[in-house]
């Protein structure tokens, strides 16, 4: 089982429901984020192209903050998704530092948080709330082990790219393009 | 600005109840966090509601935490509203139940040391204040000089009251302020309006042409997921807007207007199509009236001639015509929704009308549907009593073809006038914030000071509310019932909003405002019923269905009484017209006196050194109503001013400054605004999202964050035909220093 996420970017109209349904589902505390949207924006006026992507944790195959972590707090669980225990992480913001995607931040609490792919949500058969609230349809979660699963489909059917792929991270959000 | 008799009152924060609760409202819905970054939240319960952050009002269920605190609103699968999937806002709709700023108590204005203050006080005795007033202004004025301006469900109960006590005088400022002159130009041409959710098959077309709607910036729900079904399905998107909005970054052709110039480009269009001969011949031949008229009519509006106009090139008018008759009759030339720009903005609407006529769009599938809704009777209540005027007479016979009551006329009528024999003397304002929402604030605060009674119901210390005489706080959506919500779609499909919660503080619900409001007029007999769920169960019954029903299925589909979603082809069939038609000449214009047919006028373009102010939507505030919502304000605590890169240049500006905006009336706009310099917009034109530049400092979250669009709109173009206000005739230029004229704040 791999899960990962596709992202349709020409679909995504940068709305920020996918931030506004993971901050109430998680509990997320008013001023943080666990995904968030980017725009770009190129050309000049009237030639210009705009992209909007929702973002979050690449829930990367090779994820830099898991192997720094200190404590062990930092894991990789059922399908590759990347989770971060509380009870165990000190805060000492070496996965903060190592993420060249910048998904994590330190919870006022004490503990470092980010996004855990619902997989409360998940583990009952459930889409994670982003996936689930997106008015645009643009958002696809599933196993890319599956090869009917509607991520798998996406991917195979559509161009794509993944981000920062130099790091050798080789992250797990698919940008359809 | 200053007002004598009625001077602003902050709502005074001291003995307002509990303080405000440091950290965030929201933050302690279920408790303590630590160890619970995976939340397993036992859901307690869940039940229907459907939204009231803005007009789409989208079915969903909210969920309470283990403790029984509002946890999340999800959308109802059922709905065609929203599928399932709320927008931003109306996920967001948690905020503004836990909004600690909300108004908590009824609340008196009285003068105290000379000085005019608020205070707290029992519904018993505002209800009193109103009372004895009203009775007052019926007695010596009647009872039709008493305006209820209301934008939200309670309008329903409220102007019950209203019909109940005489007056006619109900209003929304989402006709004369937004969508009016589309529902008058529909009616003139196929004696229908576009309605509310909009009649277009985006799911099914084949091309959408928007012009100057920004489908995705403003979030109507169902619009935004059917758009991008369209772009699923591989449609073509035309988007018209001076602005690189996120629907122009999804077309195929994104035509960069000069702004004020769209009927000479719709004109042109239909020059073309007639000319090349791309129109539905059958369909315009069976189903209109006045194709050689129009013919004629547009003969001189060539590419050539209209590309001197709107400085879209002859090559692309062309090319675009052509995508929209290949697509045909799977074609929407799309109406908007917000469309009170110029003053002819009827005439705009009707040459969309006309477009979508000639490529037979009206009836078709991929155009516009033939909604249905099912007819829910009024709970039985005496006749109302016949009013004896209108404040249309007081008008001399101006918009005659308002479909609706005009806010801003009423507003009018309100300040004496030595021409005038009859004014409105006292305003029930619900749910709406009508100093940012009527353009030209002077004018609304002259009206304001002359009346003898204003009273205010709303969630939040709005501006509106520190002009008022007597504050009720009404609930929110989340803590009450509301009338069933009934609007047409594909499919006729009913809704259902109940409590979720017991109401905060001493606020109420509006069905109980209403009818507490008629006991005490003695109107007694209008509100024969123990309680609201005694209506909803009595209404509910009429239609197949029950209050438990209902509070069990949240939505409830119903059979349409036809099989009429679309005009089969060539079948026959008579339109709501003076001649059965669909009139591509006016009749009832003409009979009226305007134009039968659209006619290109000149606009002011800005003057040196100013910039056309542009205002619009953004997908995570409605208006000014979710302005001090804390999750929502987490995401945009203000807005920005959008400024081409050139212009940015000539005034020195960097991204991110805070500068001040004055109009060409000189009027200073009193909190700055963070430019964005971006290439998105054209050089002659700014851009900023409506809703912001709170002067009310109770507002905690929005007091003075970004500026407001409505204050500097104070050059209004009435449109002649049906009295809408052209908000968008208003040039502003950049101050990069705090002007002498803001007062310290």
């Amino acid at each position: 089982m791999r899960y990962a996420m596709a992202i349709d970017t020409k679909k995504c109209v940068g709305c920020s429901d996918c931030v506004v349904a993971c901050q109430l589902e998680n509990n997320v505390p008013i001023g943080y984020c666990r995904d968030w949207i980017v725009e770009t924006t190129s050309g000049t006026y009237p030639n210009l192209e705009l992209e909007n992507r929702s973002e979050r944790c690449h829930h990367c195959a090779n994820a830099p903050c898991v192997r720094c972590c200190p404590t062990g707090a930092s894991h990789i669980a059922e399908g590759g998704v990347v989770l971060v225990t509380p009870d165990e992480c000190i805060g000492c913001g070496a996965c903060i530092a190592s993420c060249p995607y910048d998904a994590r931040y330190p919870h006022p609490d004490g503990y470092v948080d980010k996004c855990t792919f619902c997989i409360h949500k998940v583990r009952k058969g459930e889409d994670p709330a982003c996936v689930q609230v997106c008015p645009t349809n643009c958002l696809y979660f599933g196993d890319l082990d599956d090869p009917n699963s509607e991520v798998s489909r996406k991917i195979k059917e559509r161009k794509y790219k993944r981000l920062k792929t130099e790091a050798g991270t080789d992250p797990q959000l698919y940008f359809l393009i | 600005m200053k007002t004598n008799r009625r001077s602003f009152i902050k709502i005074s924060g001291a003995g307002l109840g509990a303080a405000a609760v440091a950290g965030s409202a929201i933050n302690f819905a279920h408790g303590s966090i630590i160890n619970e970054a995976i939340p397993d939240v036992k859901v307690a319960e869940r039940t229907p509601t459907y939204c009231e952050i803005c007009f789409w009002k989208c079915a969903g269920w909210v969920t309470k935490n283990d403790q029984g605190d509002i946890w999340k609103i999800e959308g109802h699968k059922d709905d065609p509203h929203c599928n399932g999937r709320l927008c931003p806002r109306g996920t967001g709709g948690v905020g503004m139940y836990y909004d600690e700023d909300r108004l908590k108590t009824p609340l008196i204005r009285v003068e105290k040391d000379g000085k005019q203050v608020f205070k707290q006080a029992t519904w018993a005795e505002a209800f009193k204040v109103v009372g004895d007033k009203l009775k007052q202004i019926a007695k010596d004025h009647g009872p039709e000089c008493v305006a209820l301006f209301t934008h939200g469900s309670g309008g329903k109960f409220l102007g019950h009251f209203m019909k109940a006590y005489g007056s006619p005088h109900v209003t929304a400022p989402s006709f004369a302020q937004c969508r009016g002159p589309r529902e008058v130009a529909f009616y003139a041409t196929y004696g229908e309006g576009v309605l509310s959710p909009e009649r277009t098959d985006i799911r099914n077309t084949k091309c959408l042409v928007l012009i100057g709607s920004h489908i995705g910036e403003n979030m109507h729900n169902g619009q935004v997921q059917e758009m991008s079904q369209a772009i699923d399905n591989g449609a073509t998107i035309i988007t018209v807007d001076p602005r690189f909005s996120t629907a122009a970054s999804k077309s195929k052709h994104w035509l960069p207007i000069k702004p004020s110039t769209d009927i000479a480009l719709l004109l042109s269009w239909i020059h073309v199509i007639i000319k090349e001969g791309w129109y539905d011949k059958e369909y315009v031949e069976k189903y209109t009236f006045g194709f050689d008229q129009l013919k004629a009519h547009v003969e001189p509006f060539t590419p050539e001639w209209a590309y001197g106009k709107t400085t879209i090139e002859p090559k692309v008018i062309r090319e675009t015509a052509k995508e929209m008759a290949n697509a045909s009759p799977s074609v929407i030339i799309h109406p908007g929704r917000h469309v009170t720009w110029y003053g002819d903005d009827t005439q705009r609407l009707r040459a969309v009308a006309i477009l979508n006529a000639l490529l037979g769009s009206w009836g078709r599938r991929g155009g516009f549907y033939n909604p249905d809704k099912v007819s829910i009777p009024d709970f039985p209540h005496p006749a109302y009593p016949k009013p004896k005027k209108s404040y249309l007479d007081m008008m001399d016979g101006k918009y005659s073809l308002a479909t609706e009551v005009i806010s801003n006329g009423l507003c009018d009528v309100t300040t004496p006038a030595p021409e005038r024999d009859c004014n409105i003397k006292a305003w029930i304002v619900n749910g709406t914030n009508l100093i940012h929402t009527l353009p030209d604030q002077k004018k609304t605060l002259e009206a304001i000071d002359s009346l003898e009674l204003l009273v205010a119901i709303d969630t939040m210390p709005m501006e509106i509310t520190g002009y008022a005489d007597v504050v009720l706080p009404e609930c929110t959506y989340l803590e009450r019932y509301d009338a069933i919500r009934n609007s047409p779609h594909r499919e006729p499909v009913i809704s259902l909003r109940m409590p979720a919660t017991k109401p905060k503080y001493d606020s109420k619900p509006d069905w109980w405002i209403a009818q507490q409001l008629g006991f005490e007029m003695g109107l007694d007999e209008y509100f024969q019923y123990k309680d609201i769920e005694e209506v909803l169960d009595w209404q509910l019954k009429q239609v197949g269905s029950s209050l438990a029903e209902m509070q069990k299925l949240g939505v409830k589909k119903m059979k349409r009484a036809y099989d009429d979603l679309y005009i089969p082809d060539g079948a026959d069939y008579q339109f709501n017209t003076n001649t059965g038609k669909i009139e591509l000449y006016s009749t009832e214009l003409q009979n009226e006196g305007f134009d039968p047919m659209p006619v290109f006028t000149e606009h002011a373009q800005p003057p040196v050194g100013f910039y056309r102010l542009n205002y619009g939507r953004t997908p995570v505030h409605t208006f000014s109503r979710t302005s001090n919502n804390p999750n929502l304000v987490d995401i945009m605590p203000e807005n920005d001013l959008w400024v081409n890169p050139r212009v940015a240049k000539l005034w020195g500006s960097k991204n991110g400054q805070y500068v001040w905006l004055k109009n060409q009336d000189d009027i200073v706009s009193q909190f700055s605004i963070k430019v964005r310099i971006t290439e998105r917009i054209r050089w002659d034109s700014v851009y900023m999202a409506h809703g912001f530049g709170h002067s009310n400092k109770k507002l905690s979250r929005a007091f003075g964050k970004g500026a407001s669009d409505t204050e500097l709109i104070s050059n209004v173009k009435y449109d002649p035909i049906m009295g809408g206000t052209g908000m968008r005739e208003n040039f502003v230029t950049i101050l990069t220093e705090k002007p002498e004229t803001v007062a310290a704040s």
